[in-house]
């Protein structure tokens, strides 16, 4: 009892002084979560602890990391080797990396499924798909670090993309080498990056992102606007307090996922070559280019649409034309919350035509991602085009068909279960 | 007390504005070194110096590979067969005619190259900068039945006959670039310079 109000005298002190109650409750315990949360959502907090997870391992690994092109590729097997327990945490952030990029599509899907971009949470969309961005450089900035033979042919391709910019280009690409071919220099600097300025821009603008989240509310599978109905306090009534109810979803999503994520750290740390590829093995090589170069997984939908577009247009060259396509499939999303017409947010009360063009957009994007592993042929790459016009006409397309569609009511409340 | 309105808004206004944009043309000052330290330093420049390369040893149909700039360079001793492949079909390449600036003046010729019978070739991809893969032989190979014999890049698919002249309607825009480079004698190659002549 009376360390009981020992503890609630010390609290008094610290919130005359910081609103730490105020926030622990506004962000934490009382957190309104509508009632209809579903699978879907869990996603969101396993992001966090796998970002928590890539900031220790990553912070390890560098402890002995050497950023230099002769010591980079020997300093990375000295850490597998011979630093206690190196194998486990270097296997953790590799897989991390894979995991990080498995959940935030999972997450942006949940967002593309239910309109949890639209209006009033536009803002909350720009966020994540910021975070998309820092994260699609982190992970292509981490890949090199190692400097083995993809890691090099990697960061050549992907550097060499600028150059097909005009006028400019070769210049551009230049200067983010620091060379006229990619060397030390550039592995210095991406070092750098990864380290240091992408981390600080991840972490600043996950913070946003919630913080954003916070002011709004969580969007749920109805899309019903809960807030439309609040009890005596002001709460809105759908909705229960993330503790204990939502926070025990979540950590029984953290289990199994857990469990899952150490079978593979275990068990298959290189993901049959999906997470670490076997080529990378090989220290780089700059006078000669692997076989098959592939990208990681997660941007080989954007590597195949890259790769696809193999005509000039408009005299714009196929390569930067590709350069560009490519960059547009990541820049679109931010637009989707303006090309969504539709008066309903959820897909479950949309029409058919938004539910065959998100289904296309399903298809086509792992149909590319397969097409972006494997070698180019010729009935390929006019696969990689179809499926790139398939991808692309689930936004181009939106405003159109999300206004002639008929949509289903939505309910006033959230059911009771 | 409430600051009342500035007894000259439009005097406070320009003062504001003169204000901001100086603030703004310092950040862009203030800017140059730090972009400027991006670009290739001096010790990255000094890298560039030329290569001296020994190709008296070098057969008829063989390829060597030299590095310079840290990339690497194709020096290739075409073979009498390749010699008459190179002559004919044309219609298959891009720029048959060398019309794109991809080498200097000296090599804008139907062989692409300074000295005839020896090919000089960056091997860098003009697509995306990987390095094209070697296959002399004029035999079906899996990425096309009817080849030829020349370069292909494993990347994108890309195409170069043994001149370094592109295919059409492949990712590559251009044929792969011919260095600088002389012969200082018959057998002494000098890559990264065009000599005195």
């Amino acid at each position: 009892m009376a360390t009981d109000t020992r503890t609630k005298r010390l609290l008094n002190w610290v919130d005359f002084r910081f609103p730490l109650t105020e926030v622990f409750e506004r962000h934490l315990s009382k957190y309104p979560a509508p009632t209809n949360l579903n699978i879907w959502y869990l996603f969101g907090f396993l992001l966090i602890v796998v970002l928590a997870m890539q900031i220790v391992t990553g912070l390890w690994l560098m402890m002995n990391y050497t950023n230099s092109a002769e010591e980079a590729f020997s300093s990375v097997e000295y850490i597998m080797r011979d630093v206690e327990y190196g194998w486990l945490i270097r296997y953790m952030h590799a897989a991390g990396a894979s995991a990080f990029f498995a959940l935030i599509y999972l997450h942006m899907f949940r967002g593309m499924m239910y309109g949890s971009y639209q209006k009033p949470r536009e803002l909350i969309w720009l966020g994540g798909w910021f975070t998309y961005l820092i994260l699609m450089a982190e992970g292509f900035t981490g890949y090199v670090l190692p400097w083995g033979q993809m890691s090099f042919w990697a960061a050549q391709v992907i550097i060499s993309l600028f150059s097909s910019i005009p006028v400019v280009g070769e210049d551009l690409a230049t200067w983010i080498r620091g060379d006229y071919l990619v060397s030390g220099i550039t592995l210095s600097r991406l070092f750098a990056f990864h380290v240091v300025l992408l981390p600080i821009l991840l972490i600043a603008i996950v913070f946003f992102h919630i913080l954003a989240l916070h002011e709004i509310g969580s969007n749920n599978p109805d899309g019903i606007d809960v807030k439309k109905h609040l009890d005596e306090d002001g709460v809105p009534l759908d909705t229960k307090p993330f503790f204990p109810y939502d926070i025990s979803h979540d950590i029984f999503a953290l289990g199994v996922f857990l469990i899952i994520f150490c079978s593979v750290v275990f068990f298959f740390p290189t993901g049959g070559g999906y997470i670490i590829e076997y080529v990378n093995y090989e220290p780089a090589n700059p006078l000669s280019t692997p076989a098959h170069i592939v990208p990681s997984w997660y941007y080989t939908p954007f590597y195949a649409m890259l790769r696809a577009v193999d005509f000039p247009l408009f005299g714009l060259t196929a390569k930067f034309l590709g350069f560009a396509t490519m960059m547009a499939a990541v820049a679109i999303f931010a637009v989707l919350p303006w090309l969504d017409r539709s008066p309903v947010k959820s897909i479950k009360y949309k029409g058919i035509l938004s539910k065959t063009f998100l289904g296309i957009f399903v298809v086509s994007f792992f149909a590319l991602c397969y097409l972006g592993m494997v070698p180019p042929t010729e009935t390929k790459t006019l696969m990689s085009k179809i499926f790139t016009i398939g991808y692309f006409s689930y936004f181009l397309l939106m405003p159109i068909y999300t206004r002639i569609e008929k949509c289903k009511p939505v309910p006033e409340r959230v059911a009771q279960v | 007390m409430q600051p009342n309105s500035p007894p000259n808004p439009i005097r406070r206004q320009l003062l504001t504005s003169i204000t901001s944009l100086l603030g703004f043309v310092g950040v862009i000052f203030a800017a140059i070194p730090f972009l400027s330290a991006f670009r290739p330093s001096a010790r990255a420049e000094a890298a560039g110096a030329p290569v001296k390369v020994n190709i008296g040893k070098l057969s008829q149909g063989e390829l060597m590979t030299v590095e310079w700039r840290g990339m690497p360079v194709f020096v290739y001793k075409v073979s009498n067969e390749a010699q008459n492949v190179l002559s004919s079909d044309k219609n298959k390449l891009a720029d048959p005619n060398s019309a794109q600036e991809q080498q200097p003046q000296y090599a804008k010729n139907d062989t692409r190259s300074r000295k005839e019978g020896i090919a000089v070739l960056k091997g860098v991809c003009t697509h995306l900068g990987c390095a094209p893969k070697f296959y002399p032989e004029a035999t079906s190979q899996d990425f096309d039945p009817n080849w030829q014999g020349g370069f292909f890049c494993p990347c994108h698919g890309s195409k170069f006959d043994l001149a370094g002249r592109v295919y059409a309607n492949v990712p590559a825009p251009t044929n792969l670039e011919v260095p600088p480079h002389y012969f200082e004698s018959d057998s002494m190659l000098v890559i990264g310079s065009d000599g005195a002549s």
